[in-house]
């Protein structure tokens, strides 16, 4: 009973707990959903986004799928990461999906323009999304302006500015840009031997190990550095960390600029692997960015947490793509994954009533022991008094 | 019959997660009584008069009123009651007039428009009848704090409440407005209101009230006619020992000039005047220099300007030797300790462990940060634990207890510590009893002057009389951000002390501002 009551309050459990309870009602929704549309395909198709690529035939068939989920994983991570790192700040970078479209931006324009290899169009990449994310940074340090509406501001207007830019690189014949493999296939990321292990499946590169990477590497600055220590003071308390003599304000430009930067390599991880080329005529903000967000709540808000949501995510995403089109709309994968992302989100709120019910039934234990030995001295009281 | 209670609170139990707030206690107010509600921080005044307000709900226990038994589910209850109360903190709308405020809620309309004649016939013959001097017309951000409060009380009697609660009215005022509360007390109680009064300043019980009735802990300790009892004793029965009420300490030995200010003039961030104008003082080692004023004088903004928590508009200030009117708030914490006056908002990261506030202002140190940037977690912990050794902090799980979940004792202990054990010349100490009980108190003035003791220059920034009176060997007196009075504490009386703080006498700068006024 003790030990039972003591893992229940452990954070660790619980944040497991809660992320596990978000999906599961998740996908109860989404069944739901899939019930009220068509009643007879429903349980295949939750099957379906569950299992992903489990549901292909063949062996090498699964290899493959699981490595293009995977090949998508490492971007999603690492705009999980840029919100996490900022979250941890007291900052929420809704600005990530800008940030990711600036670094596709410089990252493809330097592989397709200037033929640049591509640890090159990584590092400028990296640059583009700093660069982004500490305009939000420096307009919240010294003009008080809120990051998320500089943030969500600056999502359009990269867009646009991406469009525009990448308009010079793409193929003469469609929206697309020029495909790297064609054009320059130094700017394409190394698998390293990797692709062998996925049936040769080519966007299965470095990418995958080094997000990974970013994600420990990012666990040890936020709990083991001074740097960690100082970001954490200013995004807990602004006003402590100011009287503790720390630089506040240039806080909150670097991390809003490490942020930039994650999310910036996040979109070269995708760009630069050749899985897909950027679309010039597109009209709305990549979803990458936004799906980092439930990623982030969705592994408590724990670098390494991130990992595995991320690669849940991504999986019930493309999972949701596999979904009978005869039986549904072609709409339904979409609409499916989104519900199950949205409830992903309410991680924190669960936890916030997980706690609230702990706390509600101890007052209670309490007042029943209290009671008892109030009853008896007061029994006892009036005993002697007769 | 006729009970003898306006209102009777019988064996009342409120319980929290973890503690009893209220353990069975009983207070019983007469009808027009002045009946004085005494504990410590912490020793559940507030839960108990929470509870006869209606927002909480006690566990067990009645609450009667005329001797006949009433449930108060909400303030809405309390207040058809006739229960009404004076907030330590004011419940006004600042934008509105006096006389928009106290009809706040009970407006009386016709055809929806307001009917304000009536309600200001109504508010002045109040006022006249119990001497509140109040402007109706004057909005609540113009007028004085004495007079915001008389607003609050005029509140209660336009409700025609017959049972008023003082919740530590006098905070806020200068011993001459304290003096004016409680002749209005004194009238109201002659009127045949019944007025709880809740306070931890003995020497007002002593003043005005009947009756007292002390809690300790959460314990109804017992009541007793304030004629026959001594400060003594109700401060025994507050504390549950003696407390030494008069700071012992030897004469000071002065030595060297630690801290020098010329001029200093700081911005305010509410109106376009000055907060801070003008000041110069020195702090020398082996003193204590105690700034003494009614909040809201600047002293916040002379802080700051201080510490470097805010540019200064003018002026010098020199540490040790050094000018550091333009240093960064790192490089004069070098030299400078500083208890800051909000401890929550400024003293502690309060998601943050105990460990790492303890080393807040030292983490970039060798001692606690190695070359390659990693923190030294070993070091940090053993600090801590050396800390909380030292100077007896108690928290739950030690370094690693979140700071938010101390109490506010222990959190100010924390503060303490990390100040007084940091390197440091001049220890700027801000309110720094603010919210800690009796004992602590003593635990806190006993440290300033070991500090002092032990040759540091300590500036005391306080509010508290009492506090002013004892602790330092020099008083500052500042008034609309100027240092108006320079007073020896030995040779001072409350008395004059207040008249200074109010702005009617002064003795420093007299002549300074005659000099410009010739110019």
């Amino acid at each position: 009973m003790e030990e039972k009551k003591s893992l229940i309050k452990n954070p660790s459990f619980q944040a497991i707990l809660t992320s596990v309870v978000c999906i599961i009602l998740g996908l109860l929704i989404g069944y739901i959903v899939l019930l009220i549309i068509n009643p007879v395909g429903a349980g295949e198709a939750i099957k379906t986004i569950i299992l992903n690529f489990l549901t292909r035939a063949s062996s090498m068939a699964r290899a493959k799928a699981l490595g293009n989920t995977l090949a998508k994983t490492a971007p999603l991570l690492m705009c999980a990461l840029s919100i996490c790192f900022c979250y941890k700040v007291g900052l929420f970078n809704i600005g990530a999906p800008g940030q990711y479209e600036a670094g596709a931006c410089i990252g493809l324009y330097a592989a397709l323009a200037w033929n640049c290899n591509w640890i090159v169009c990584l590092l400028l990449a990296a640059v583009a999304g700093a660069l982004v994310g500490s305009i939000s940074g420096f307009l919240k340090a010294y003009r008080n302006v809120n990051e998320v509406i500089s943030g969500i501001m600056l999502n359009w207007i990269i867009l646009y500015l991406t469009n525009m830019i990448l308009t010079r690189v793409k193929d003469p014949t469609s929206p697309y840009t020029m495909k790297l493999s064609s054009k320059n296939s130094g700017a394409l990321i190394p698998s390293a031997g990797l692709e062998a292990l996925f049936a040769h499946n080519k966007t299965v590169t470095l990418a995958i190990p080094l997000s990974i990477l970013f994600a420990v590497l990012i666990w040890v600055i936020l709990n083991k550095t001074k740097f960690g220590y100082e970001l954490k003071a200013t995004g807990f308390n602004k006003e402590a960390a100011k009287y503790a003599g720390m630089k506040e304000k240039q806080n909150i430009i670097v991390t809003l600029a490490i942020g930039g930067a994650l999310a910036g390599v996040g979109a070269a991880f995708l760009f630069l692997t050749g899985y897909q080329e950027w679309s010039t005529t597109q009209s709305s903000v990549p979803v990458m960015g936004f799906n980092g967000i439930a990623a982030t709540f969705l592994g408590g808000l724990h670098p390494i947490g991130t990992i595995f949501a991320s690669f849940f995510i991504q999986s019930i995403t493309d999972g949701g793509a596999l979904i009978d089109k005869s039986v549904y709309p072609s709409q339904i994968s979409e609409l499916i994954s989104s519900i199950i992302i949205y409830l992903c989100g309410f991680v924190l709120f669960f936890k916030y009533a997980l706690n609230n019910w702990i706390r509600k039934k101890e007052t209670r234990e309490i007042s029943k022991v209290d009671g008892k030995v109030i009853d008896t001295a007061a029994a006892g009281k009036e005993g002697g008094d007769k | 019959m006729d009970a003898p209670y306006a209102i009777e609170m019988v064996n009342i139990t409120k319980r929290f997660p973890g503690i009893i707030a209220n353990d069975n206690i009983t207070l019983q107010l007469r009808r027009g009584e002045i009946h004085a509600l005494l504990g410590e921080n912490g020793a559940g005044k507030s839960t108990l008069m929470s509870v006869l307000f209606g927002l909480y709900q006690a566990e067990e226990g009645v609450i009667k009123k005329d001797g006949k038994e009433v449930k108060i589910n909400d303030p809405n209850d309390a207040n058809d009651l006739g229960i009404g109360m004076v907030h330590q903190h004011f419940k006004l709308v600042q934008c509105f007039t006096v006389l928009e405020n106290i009809i706040l809620g009970v407006e009386s309309t016709k055809g929806g428009l307001l009917q304000m004649d009536e309600a200001r016939e109504k508010v002045l013959a109040l006022s006249d009848k119990y001497g509140l001097q109040v402007d109706p017309d004057a909005k609540i951000e113009d007028i004085t704090v004495g007079m915001q409060q008389r607003t609050e009380i005029l509140k209660m009697l336009y409700r025609d409440n017959e049972i008023l609660i003082f919740d530590e009215p006098t905070a806020v005022l200068t011993p001459q407005e304290i003096e004016e509360l409680m002749e209005i007390m004194r009238n109201l109680r002659a009127e045949g209101k019944s007025i709880l009064f809740i306070t931890h300043k003995l020497n007002e019980i002593k003043a005005v009230a009947d009756r007292v009735s002390v809690l300790r802990r959460g314990k109804y300790i017992g009541t007793v006619d304030v004629a026959d009892t001594s400060k003594e004793e109700m401060s025994r029965m507050m504390v549950g020992r003696d407390v030494n009420m008069v700071v012992e300490k030897e004469p000071a030995k002065t030595g060297d000039t630690i801290l020098k200010i010329e001029d200093m003039t700081v911005a305010s961030k509410v109106h376009s005047n000055n907060a801070v104008k003008d000041v110069s003082l020195e702090v020398k080692e082996g003193e204590i220099v105690c700034i003494a004023g009614i909040d809201g004088n600047g002293q916040t903004e002379f802080v700051y300007g201080l510490t470097g928590m805010e540019p200064l508009v003018s002026g010098k200030i020199t540490l040790c030797g050094k000018d550091i009117s333009n240093a960064s708030i790192r490089s004069r914490s070098k030299e400078m300790s500083h208890i800051p006056e909000d401890r929550h908002k400024h003293g502690l990261v309060l998601d943050y462990p105990l460990e790492y506030n303890m080393i807040l202002q030292r983490y970039y140190q060798p001692q606690f940060t190695s070359g390659a940037g990693f923190l030294k977690r070993k070091e940090i912990r053993e600090y801590s634990e050396k800390l909380e050794a030292e100077y007896d902090v108690r928290s739950g799980q030690g370094p690693v207890t979140i700071a938010r979940s101390m109490s506010g004792g222990n959190q100010q202990k924390a503060i303490i510590a990390r100040e007084v054990d940091k390197d440091h010349k001049l220890l700027v100490a801000v309110q720094p009893t603010r919210g800690l009980d009796v004992g602590a108190i003593e635990g806190v003035h006993k440290q300033l002057i070991a500090e002092r003791d032990n040759g540091r220059a300590v500036l005391l920034v306080s509010l508290e009389l009492e506090e002013v009176m004892n602790v330092p060997d020099r008083i500052l007196v500042m008034y609309e951000g100027e240092i108006v009075g320079e007073l020896d504490p030995k040779k001072t009386t409350v008395e004059e002390l207040g008249l200074y703080m109010a702005g009617a006498k002064r003795n420093v700068g007299a002549e300074k501002a005659e000099r410009k006024e010739e110019a």
